[in-house]
């Protein structure tokens, strides 16, 4: 924003402050999420930077909160690290097994998230469609209702139909996870359709195409951002959900956020913020290839960025 | 969706496999105490029968027991439980009773009912530990070092925060106590409506000054962090924070409050076998000597008190630290569990109520 | 337009139909292929959503705790207190209740007792009236050595089986359905004369908390609009290339895991954390001053605001990158001050902005649950929090319902409004 010439110098003076207010408040956004990321290098058992670590002497900084993670619920942690080592912490190494069950539910509930909401998507954006607002607003609302509420009934409800006796494991959280990324899928997806010119399923369709041709090499080519923005979002909002996992989750299935979460509580050693710094790498990844796929989407849709 | 239908059957089968192993869930009080377990009952177990334990950690096994029964979705097979809740959660019903003949003799021949303390052995538990709530503080950070009880809720004599355990028991007792009432008459005065009152009036002039925590394994943490001055804690926490770890944590036995930890099997444990096992394996007079060389908790069986030698680390005698130990006997208070399996719902409702104003 | 051509011949397709009513048939068509589009979302949600809700909100207003006992291994119900509850159905409320009264209730507490159900059944009572679940627990115990007269036994007992209050919450709980858990939840019970009356001072929590909850919601509202603000407005101004690489800092926060934020936060707030040891260091605070920022309100405000000022900056943000600039520079023309060019052109065009994001910050904040768990210490807990103890802690799952349902009615209005005001189409997530 540049200042215009007529400016007065009160004006300069309060422009330069709006600027150095702004730098303050995105200081506020972003430097909770870095200050981890030093810490969890803290050779210390503590949570503020050591006279050492300010100095930069190495000796202030080591890796042993991350070799903690590896380590942390092994059989036999020091023993030497050969590939029997590898297998132990790959067995029984709890974050790693927080690891396992975190993919396998955001996997799953991601899958069934981007398939049921994409379909359902392709629906609401059709000007046919029937209580088109009021079913939108069913399908929103799993992500305005506090949560707290949905873990409540959804521990009855499993409890109720006995579904941790139906043998399929994570299937309870699967489902719950799914029902949370959902709104997310619907959100991008639309977006994506806003706009989306259905002269061009017609066309298909005037050239003999059958609908399930035309959705694949027509449509989905166009919407693929829109649905993979979606799936990344219902992953990451199954792969940060705590409080079902608390409230409905087996005792085996611990997840990360479950096992941060007792971390938390219990003794907040710096493990946890060595935890905090990889998932914090992994939000970077994930954001940038969002907006990647955010560009390239306007792109091919021919959308000027406003 | 081959890849699809190929993972789901890789995760159904693993699984599949996992529950045709015998296996038994135990649900312990987390941390050290956990540990100790680990080391002492669940690895010889699992080394012994070839049964694996699963140990699962609660802030206070109890709680979830009742939840899950009362849902009819029971995943735990044993729980480490206070007295006043193993004697409530059989009473209504949510535990499955134990035979406690089965319990093997000590190796002198003296009968498993004789050899047990007193009221250690109840229709639905069996004890495995003597315990107790006391304070603790840091030698680091406090302006001087606390005697009494009372010296606890003195904010002016010694500034800064406290921790307390988040709940009715044992903090009403303390509060009591530091009122100046002889350990003999603490429940008699909080039967009363005008006990109870004079409790949290007493509670009510350091409740601006109170760091509450749930997990036993917070308050060694909030004191090394500097984050309270001195706080309630299971005894055994401070002790392993102080001797594994050489936090310069002290314990102040004036006004402990002892209690026992029983297993119990909630009604409906999927591994029902397989817990009665696991306490009987952990509950002989070796095992529970073996519990006490990880962690300052007294055996349940008088039998195992004179195997109990040094900590882990081969130095520490352990002696000095338990609770029973005749020296911190001086002003101690035992957890009346009749009042408690009474009370503990009507107090705790009184005590939220509180807590939120 | 009609349907007849100027001859009278009605317009028809190829094959002969009449043009509107296959126009009609196609569009019914249309219709029922995008809901069958939308159908199976649609029953997943009401299956894995909707319907647990639902059963949940069904308990508020159900609790079998004094009618019926479940044996919790044979899953047997065997109906309990039917003898009382027979005498309550025969004299009307206001009736001394005499000796078969008394007698109707030896009889059940025999009954209780068999089935290990006194605990239940006093749990039940005790949710009204504080302190009568002992009274339970040690009459059943001594209940098949009472003789009769009965009243005088009981009393005997406890003196307390002769209040009228205990009586009036025994005759309200001998039926399964019951409005008074919506009572509890508003700090208020039903007196001897089942007036509705409030909750002795000491016990009154709820009210409370809901206030709390909407107070500081409303503060944290307050503040993420005046932090979002200036940056949503920088955001829009500045050139995209710019304004894209800024809008990172906002997004990042909002990909990175909650509890990773509130983690952060709990580093940066405590007594011997970033913050402090900075202020100490700086010499701003001396060292026995340290600011308890955490397990307290401040904890709960600032990681909250935090947490939510994404949800903020981007309404905010779409809303002002479309304005045109040159309606400032035209006031200005005109001789507006800048301060009077803000205030009468530009911001009345982001006041849309501002209600969408406030709106959506403001129904986050009322049921968050993790941060003030976390970080809020005993005041900084949220009406979620409450929720969560009863249903974790002292399963009271009737009152946790009741609580669940107000807070949910209230989000579901300002999720109606928000719909309407907004649209729930112009969601936006960056």
């Amino acid at each position: 924003m540049a200042l215009p010439k007529y400016a007065d110098p009160l004006e300069r003076a309060w422009h330069y402050i709006y600027l150095v207010i702004c730098a303050l408040i995105f200081l506020f956004l972003i430097a909770p999420i870095l200050v981890v990321m030093p810490l969890s290098f803290n050779a210390e058992p503590y949570f503020t930077f050591t006279e050492k670590m300010l100095k930069l002497d190495p000796d202030g900084y080591s890796t042993r909160w991350y070799d903690l993670l590896l380590t942390f619920g092994m059989q036999e942690p020091d023993a030497v690290r050969d590939s029997s080592w590898w297998a132990d912490a790959w067995n029984n190494a709890h974050w790693i097994q927080a690891t396992k069950n975190s993919v396998i539910i955001g996997f799953f509930s991601t899958i069934l998230a981007t398939t049921l909401g994409t379909i359902a998507a392709l629906g609401l954006s059709r000007s046919e469609m029937p209580a088109r607002r009021a079913i939108m607003a069913i399908l929103i609302s799993p992500m305005i209702v506090p949560i707290i509420i949905t873990a409540t009934g959804l521990f009855f409800f499993y409890s109720w139909i006995g579904i941790q006796n139906w043998g399929i494991p994570y299937l309870g959280v699967v489902l719950a996870h799914a029902t949370l990324g959902i709104p997310f899928v619907i959100i991008t997806v639309t977006a994506t359709l806003v706009g989306f010119d259905h002269s061009l399923t017609r066309a298909a369709a005037n050239m003999g195409a059958n609908p399930t041709r035309t959705f694949f090499k027509v449509q989905m080519p166009l919407i693929l951002p829109g649905v993979i923005s979606g799936a990344l979002f219902a992953f990451v909002t199954s792969f940060d959900e705590v409080v079902v996992v608390l409230f409905v989750g087996g005792l085996d299935e611990q997840t990360i956020p479950r096992q941060m979460w007792n971390g938390i509580r219990e003794q907040i050693s710096p493990a946890i913020l060595s935890v905090a710094t990889i998932l914090v790498i992994i939000s970077i990844a994930l954001l940038t290839t969002v907006e990647l796929l955010r560009r390239r989407s306007e792109k091919l849709r021919g959308v000027t960025p406003r | 969706m081959k890849f699809k239908t190929a993972l789901l059957a890789t995760a159904l089968t693993s699984v599949a496999f996992a529950a045709s192993a015998s296996e038994v869930t135990v649900m312990s009080w987390g941390g050290s105490y956990t540990k100790s377990q680990v080391e002492a009952y669940h690895k010889p177990f699992t080394a012994e029968t070839g049964i694996k334990v699963n140990s699962v950690d609660s802030d206070n096994p109890a709680t979830p027991i009742k939840a899950q029964v009362e849902a009819g979705n029971v995943s735990i097979d044993v729980a480490d439980v206070e007295f006043s809740d193993a004697i409530r959660l059989c009473d209504e019903g949510l535990l499955e009773e134990i035979d406690t003949s089965m319990l093997p003799a000590a190796p002198d021949g003296t009968p498993a009912a004789e050899d047990f303390i007193d009221g250690a052995l109840q229709d639905c538990a069996v004890a495995n530990i003597v315990w107790s709530t006391v304070f603790a503080y840091n030698t680091a950070n406090v302006s001087m070092a606390p005697v009494t009880i009372g010296d606890f809720f003195d904010t002016a004599k010694i500034p800064g925060k406290r921790g307390l355990r988040k709940s009715a028991k044992a903090t009403l007792e303390m509060a009591l106590m530091a009122d100046g009432v002889p350990a003999a008459e603490v429940y008699g005065i909080l039967e009363t409506d005008a006990g109870v009152d004079r409790a949290f009036a007493m509670l009510d002039t350091i409740k601006s000054d109170i760091v509450w925590w749930e997990a036993g394994a917070q308050p060694p943490q909030l004191l090394a962090d500097g984050e309270v001055v001195m706080s309630t804690a299971y005894n055994g926490r401070i002790f392993n924070a102080a001797v594994a770890e050489g936090q310069p944590l002290e314990v102040v036995w004036d006004g402990q409050i002892l209690d026992f930890d029983l297993f119990v099997i909630p009604k409906g444990a999927p591994n029902k076998e397989e817990a009665l096992k696991f306490i009987t394996f952990s509950t002989d007079t070796k095992r529970l000597a073996d519990q006490a060389s990880w962690i300052s908790y007294g055996p349940a069986r008088k039998s195992s008190g004179a195997l109990v030698g040094k900590y882990s680390d081969g130095k520490t005698d352990m002696a000095p630290h338990m609770p029973t130990a005749s020296a911190n006997l001086g002003n101690a208070l035992v957890n009346n569990f009749e009042f408690w399996v009474d009370k503990d719902a009507e107090l705790n409702e009184r005590f939220n109520a509180w807590l939120a104003n | 337009m009609t349907d007849s051509t100027a001859n009278g011949e009605m317009l028809t397709t190829a094959d002969g139909r009449p043009l509107k009513a296959a126009l009609a048939k196609a569009e019914a068509h249309a219709k029922r292929r995008a809901f069958l589009l939308v159908l199976p979302l649609l029953a997943f949600i009401l299956i894995t959503f909707v319907a647990p809700i639902g059963q949940m909100l069904f308990k508020s207003v159900n609790n079998e705790g004094f009618t019926v006992h479940e044996d919790l291994g044979t899953g047997v119900r065997t109906p309990i207190m039917t003898n009382i509850a027979a005498w309550f159905d025969e004299n009307p409320l206001g009736t001394d209740p005499g000796e078969d009264a008394y007698e109707a209730l030896a009889k059940d507490l025999v009954v209780l007792r068999e089935l290990k159900a006194p605990g239940q059944a006093g749990t039940r009572i005790n949710y009204e009236l504080s302190g009568s679940r002992s009274m339970f627990t040690k009459a059943a115990r001594k209940a098949k050595k009472l003789k009769p007269p009965y009243k005088e036994a009981i009393l005997d007992l406890d003196e307390d089986w002769g209040s009228p209050k205990l009586w009036q919450v025994m005759r309200g709980a001998s039926s399964s359905f019951t409005s008074n858990f919506y009572l509890a939840a508003a700090d208020r019970q039903r007196d001897e004369n089942a007036k509705v009356v409030m909750v002795n001072e000491n016990r009154q929590v709820y009210v409370k908390l809901f206030m709390r909850t909407l107070n500081l919601s409303l503060l944290i509202t307050f503040l993420t609009f005046v932090l979002a603000y200036p940056i949503a407005h920088l955001l829009a101004t500045l050139p995209l290339r710019h304004s894209n690489l800024l809008m990172i800092l906002v997004l990042l926060p909002f990909w990175t895991s909650l509890l990773v934020r509130t983690t952060s936060w709990m580093v940066l707030l405590q007594s011997q954390g970033v913050v402090n040891d900075a202020l100490v260091a700086s010499g701003i605070l001396g060292d026995e001053n340290r600011l308890q920022m955490m397990y307290n309100r401040t904890g709960t405000v600032i990681a909250m605001t935090h947490i939510l000022l994404p949800f903020m900056v981007l309404p905010l943000y779409s809303v002002m990158r479309p304005i045109n600039p040159s309606y400032v520079r035209a006031a200005r023309s005109l001789g507006a001050t800048s301060w009077t060019a803000f205030r009468r052109i530009y911001f009345p065009q982001t006041v849309p902005g501002i209600g969408a994001g406030a709106l959506l910050v403001f129904i986050l904040s009322v049921g968050y649950y993790i941060t003030p768990a976390l970080v809020g210490g005993a005041d900084g807990q949220l009406i979620s929090n409450l929720i969560a103890f009863h249903m974790q802690k002292s399963l009271n799952w009737s009152l946790a319902a009741a609580l669940a349902a107000l807070l949910l009615g209230g989000i579901l209005i300002l999720y109606w409004l928000y719909d309407r005001l907004v649209g729930i189409d112009n969601l936006k997530l960056g």
